[in-house]
């Protein structure tokens, strides 16, 4: 069974978890043998590009001491086989469209989701 | 849907703060109405669903004392549904992040709620006709 996990919430916990939620899930069912596709949309999209960073956490004299790697965690997903696709279109309405993605990220249309979600046996939108 | 098919559920949200808990608790109802098997994982603060130590209490803007408030709560709700697939001779399981559990120090749970890992479920949803997920919303 593959399943196709449709991330459009961003920085959704970050915080707390040290990682996105989901992402975080993803890697870890993929550990237990998960046939996995990611599909970034709307405010999602920024876990695309491939130069951003989550400032380090700090009230008073705490600071966190390892704060949310999004990207490398994408990095990890691709290096263990999950494919892993972006919008284009959400990219743009950003203000995103011209900067560069993680290596091996594949970019769609939005008309092309629907095809997408065809190749696949389950849509997980998270 | 056929009766004795096996659905799973992914959930996110905590106890009381979103209308999707309650909706998800019907949804789950209404599986069970159709003679579904039903699995359930509960993920982030959904983990506090099945905390044994919920409790009731009274309202003084209501007027009533914690007998007549009978206030909700969510631990009730998973045993009312644990009862109710018993009686329906469904199976119903309820896994616990065990993660998330240690992170809102919510491991004591009604019995019939387990701990596990995201490997439960994808297991459970291997396993399942169709699983559901419903995620938090800002």
């Amino acid at each position: 069974m593959k399943v196709l996990q449709v991330i459009e919430q961003a920085f959704r916990a970050t915080g707390e978890e040290q990682d996105d939620t989901i992402v975080w899930l993803s890697r870890s069912m993929r550990g237990a043998g998960a046939d996995l596709h990611i599909l970034l949309t709307s405010h999602a999209v920024s876990y695309a590009l491939a130069k951003a960073g989550s400032p380090a956490l700090s009230f008073g004299d705490w600071r966190q001491a390892h704060p949310a790697d999004i990207r490398n965690d994408i990095r990890e997903l691709l290096a263990s086989g999950v494919e892993i696709t972006v919008v284009q279109d959400d990219l743009e309405e950003r203000g995103l469209g011209a900067k560069q993605c993680l290596q091996g990220i594949r970019q769609i249309c939005r008309d092309e989701i629907a095809t997408l979600y065809d190749s696949v046996d389950q849509v997980w939108q998270w | 849907m056929k009766e004795g098919q096996t659905l799973t559920f992914a959930f996110m949200d905590p106890p009381f703060e979103s209308a999707r808990t309650s909706t998800f608790f019907r949804l789950l109802d209404a599986a069970l109405d159709a003679g579904a098997n039903v699995n359930v994982f509960a993920y982030e603060g959904a983990v506090a669903l099945s905390f044994a130590h919920q409790s009731a209490h009274g309202n003084s803007i209501h007027g009533r004392d914690a007998g007549e408030e009978a206030h909700p709560l969510s631990r009730e709700w998973i045993a009312a549904l644990q009862r109710k697939a018993a009686h329906c001779g469904v199976q119903f399981q309820w896994i616990n992040c065990g993660l998330c559990v240690d992170e809102r120090g919510v491991n004591e749970v009604i019995d019939g709620c387990g701990r596990g890992s995201p490997a439960d479920l994808w297991k459970f949803a291997s396993a399942a006709d169709n699983t559901l997920v419903i995620g938090t919303r800002d």
